[in-house]
């Protein structure tokens, strides 16, 4: 067997390597082949000396603890816990001693990357490589098996494990994995290997308790900004408030003085950055720093002048085609009934709760980087282009995450941290971004706008449906060789004919679903939930708008433009029943509690969900509860998943709440959670999480959740005040009813 | 020199007088349990307890605390994490990326010892601190746990 032909495939360029491996999240998968992960250079640079690796995937020691490698990035959401399942699972070890690690990007390529892809998002950790992980853990077993047969010299049919156990059956001998992987490593991998059925799973699909808890506890956990190397330096840093603004001068003199102060260097043509021997030093050394900028051609952008761009395109006649069934301009033209509504959706910063960090020691021979990174290819790729060094002469040490949702995929802040190292060779240099650079260099989530038409007849029905959707695309500001003609592929989530990236599942007569692509020079990013985010809220705000235009009940009118999409109804027919549709829901503290749906699929799942809110008299909203169902086909780990679709409320209602970064001047208005608020525990709902799991399919879990959590509270608030909130954040948004 | 009381131990650092506390526990005294968010007492991460007190480190010029102040951080909350609230975290698999946990734990503790027996308005007003992973249902469900009710909403 091996495990990477899935993912190996010819032809891709370095630079396409560089490029697609920067992919966090989305629905581009691109094959790799990498050109310079030579024999050679695995000979030249071996892979460090570990424990038996029985393959790639499983290294077991003599006391039998089993080392599962993952090479996705734990940042959270439950992969590392969720990969090693499977893979134990299928390699039937004794769950209680797994133990998980890393291996490093340059290993990767000197081992023609046979752990397959880094890149963690898009919710794909799990359904992207669930077929070689669950391999890679079937081929060690069947080896492992094979070892103990040859020692016992019997067929190795006759054998069976369990829990790390090898039993001959006709004898009722016995050996441990551990005693057998030394003999196992050295036997030829078998070529073709079975999987289990799902339905036979002992560790997969159960909701065993997370690997990664004990050192979150007591303050052991090595996140990237805890790292310690000895001799190490601190770096803060300053870009150019401005995008696309440079760096004009500084004034190291005027800070030489200060306490522990280093170096003052310039960082690319844009930064400057204070090396000192604490960051506290290094940050307040450079506070103090006079630097002039040349804020460049964007110093007058507003938000002002980014809404006016975005809303020319919502009627311009060039627009991409994302989906089209009939003539959907014709049979709304022809209707006797029109409605429309345009909508927006702001930029967000990701506000991870660790700011963007990295580690590097530089010498003119090698350079290395330890970082929290989701995608440790990419990061690599970043070093080396800065370090100006081959790739096989760089690594990347992944640290534990605070936090990524799509912002450790780009690398930005890695290529400053190593030309910032590359000007102290040899000193191994912590940079630390402040929250307030964190808030004014991020990676956006996209600004669009959108226009829905609709056109309905006598009875009320929709005869034809125009989706105009202006702004931002994610490919075209990080990735623009993965255009398509122009088309970014991305956009489209959950507006798809069909695919795993999202369905449009609601079927109308005509349909014309299109894209007028306007890039501000707000950097975007890859932003959990991505555009199914703000496409869920058009689309399932506007369906509860035709209802009430066509006094239809909301639920009532999904299941029949639902009729065809049975996943789709079974999750909404879900959180319907729980929540109790169609009966008043109780007061809450002498308040009315209304009810608003969602649902949509995306990331290769079926969501939605059920709000409950009330709004009082002085229009302060209330979310009082979430019944939310999903259907990922396969559960690895159903408690897992809970805690996925929790934390997705906490991170969708943040936005619909609060999410909003305004530009003036060409930069970003916000600093800091001061005034950049997310959503806290007072205001956190109670969330009902359904599990559905149909099988048959691997969908994310990450991600998709996030969609709905908005539009089932716009359309609660809608029922609640009559109001139909089409701008967010909601803070600025009056809920005082109409 | 100065000298703060951390975790049961005197301990001697340099630092600015401006330098916080933060920056002395972290920079001076490598205890990286306690971490930096925002820098201006607003998501908690920073939390460690002064004389039980939970205090957001972030903001307090390590020169204003007293050396005879005890200064409890995460990793001094109990040997082995056997804080009730560490234990209730771990039976609830509570967190996610992990970061705002030292933080999270420490304002939960420094609640149940003010009080044991918090109402959710309690835990409301108390539990400040920012998660953007979405831990807050199960923070909530462990510190009732760890108050002793069982099983949380």
């Amino acid at each position: 067997m091996n495990t990477s032909t899935a993912i190996t495939k010819p032809g891709l360029s370095r630079r396409r390597f560089i490029g697609t491996s920067a992919l966090t999240a989305g629905s581009l998968v691109v094959g790799f082949h990498v050109p310079f992960a030579s024999r050679a250079l695995a000979q030249s640079n071996p892979a460090p000396a570990l424990a038996p690796e029985v393959n790639a995937w499983v290294v077991i020691k003599p006391d039998d603890t089993v080392v599962i490698r993952v090479a996705r990035s734990e940042m959270g959401q439950g992969t590392l816990t969720g990969l090693a399942q499977l893979v134990a699972e299928e390699l039937d070890c004794d769950w209680s001693k797994v133990t998980t690690e890393y291996p490093t990007p340059a290993t990767n390529l000197a081992r023609n990357r046979v752990w397959g892809n880094f890149s963690t998002g898009g919710s794909r950790g799990v359904r992207e490589s669930n077929d070689y992980v669950r391999k890679g853990g079937a081929a060690a077993r069947m080896m492992l098996v094979q070892a103990a047969a040859n020692d016992w010299k019997v067929p190795a049919a006759e054998c069976s494990t369990a829990a790390g156990t090898i039993t001959h059956q006709p004898s009722g001998r016995t050996t441990s994995y551990g005693k057998v992987a030394g003999a196992a490593a050295k036997l030829t991998p078998p070529t073709e290997v079975a999987l289990k059925d799902p339905k036979d799973w002992k560790i997969a699909g159960k909701p065993v308790k997370r690997l990664d808890t004990a050192p979150k506890l007591d303050g052991s956990q090595v996140f990237g900004m805890d790292l310690k190397l000895t001799g190490m330096l601190n770096a803060a840093v300053k870009d150019c408030p401005v995008f696309g603004g440079k760096l004009k001068s500084f004034n190291a003199a005027a800070i030489a003085n200060r306490p522990g102060v280093k170096k003052v260097v310039a960082v690319g043509d844009s930064g400057v950055a204070v090396i000192a021997d604490t960051w506290w030093r290094a940050k307040t050394a450079l506070d103090a720093l006079p630097i002039e900028w040349d804020e460049g051609p964007n110093a007058k952008a507003s938000s002002a002048t980014i809404a006016a761009f975005l809303k020319e395109g919502l009627d311009a006649p060039q627009a991409v085609v994302g989906n089209e069934s009939g003539d959907a301009k014709a049979a709304i033209a022809a209707a006797p009934r029109k409605l429309e509504a345009v909508y927006s959706y702001p930029y967000q910063n990701h506000a991870t709760m660790e700011v963007m960090n990295a580690t590097v020691r530089y010498t003119p021979e090698r350079c290395e980087v330890w970082c929290p990174t989701q995608n440790g290819e990419a990061a690599l790729a970043a070093a080396a282009e800065a370090a100006g060094l081959p790739p096989a002469k760089c690594d990347v040490y992944k640290l534990n995450l605070g936090g990524g949702f799509g912002r450790r995929g780009a690398h930005d802040w890695v290529t400053q941290a190593v030309l910032i190292a590359k000007q102290m060779p040899g000193t191994p240099i912590k940079m630390i971004w402040s929250r307030e650079e964190d808030m004014a260099h991020g990676k956006y989530h996209p600004i669009t706008q959108c226009k829905m038409s609709a056109g309905l007849d006598a009875q009320g029905n929709v005869t034809g449906l125009h989706m105009r959707i202006s702004g931002q695309s994610i490919v075209a500001g990080l990735l623009p060789q993965n255009l398509v003609n122009g088309r970014d592929p991305v956009v489209f989530q959950g507006l798809n004919p069909s695919g795993t990236e999202g369905r449009f599942s609601y079927k109308v007569p005509a349909l014309l679903i299109d894209h007028a692509m306007r890039n501000p020079h707000v950097p975007p990013g890859f932003w959990r939930g991505v555009n199914l985010n703000h496409n869920a809220i058009y689309v399932e705000s506007f369906i509860d708008e035709i209802a009430f235009e066509t006094k239809q009940d909301p639920l009532a009118l999904r299941r029949k433009l639902l009729a065809d999409s049975p996943r789709n109804l079974a999750v909404l027919n879900a959180v319907a029943e729980r929540a109790g549709w169609g009966r008043p829901a109780p007061d809450v503290g002498g308040q009315k509690v209304y009810r608003g749906l969602a649902q949509i699929m995306g990331f290769g799942s079926y969501v939605a969900a059920c709000a409950e809110v009330s709004v009082n008299d002085a229009g302060e909203l209330r979310i009082h509860r979430i019944v939310a169902a999903t259907d990922p086909g396969h559960a690895v780990n159903p408690q897992q998943i809970a805690a996925q679709v929790e934390g997705s409320f906490a991170y969708g209602l943040s936005a619909a709440l609060y999410g909003g970064c305004t530009v003036k001047d060409g930069r970003i208005e916000q600093s800091n959670f001061s005034d950049y608020p997310v959503l806290q525990m007072a205001q956190m709902p109670k969330v009902e999480a359904i599990l559905l799991p149909s099988g048959g399919f691997w969908g994310g879990v990450g991600e998709p959740t996030i969609a709905v959590a908005a539009p089932a509270v716009l359309n609660a608030i809608f029922a609640a005040t009559g109001k139909r909130i089409r701008d967010l954040p909601l803070k600025n948004q009056s809920l005082r009813r109409a | 020199m100065a000298s703060l009381n951390v975790n049961g131990t005197q301990r001697e650092f340099q630092a600015e007088a401006d330098t916080p506390l933060l920056w002395v526990l972290r920079e001076q005294l490598g205890l990286t349990g306690t971490k930096y968010g925002c820098g201006i007492a607003q998501c908690g991460a920073c939390t460690v307890h002064i004389d039980g007190v939970p205090t957001r480190s972030c903001v307090r010029p390590a020169s204003t605390v007293a050396a005879t102040e005890k200064i409890v951080t995460i990793e001094g909350l109990a040997p082995n994490a056997s804080h009730p609230v560490q234990k209730a975290w771990a039976a609830l698999d509570v967190p996610q990326c992990g970061f705002c946990q030292s933080g999270m734990i420490m304002a939960a503790a420094a609640l149940l010892k003010d009080k044991p027996k918090p109402s959710d308005a309690d835990i409301d007003a108390a539990m400040t601190n920012i998660c953007r992973c979405g831990t807050y249902n199960r923070v909530r469900a462990a510190i009732k746990q760890a108050a002793g009710g069982g099983a949380a909403a």
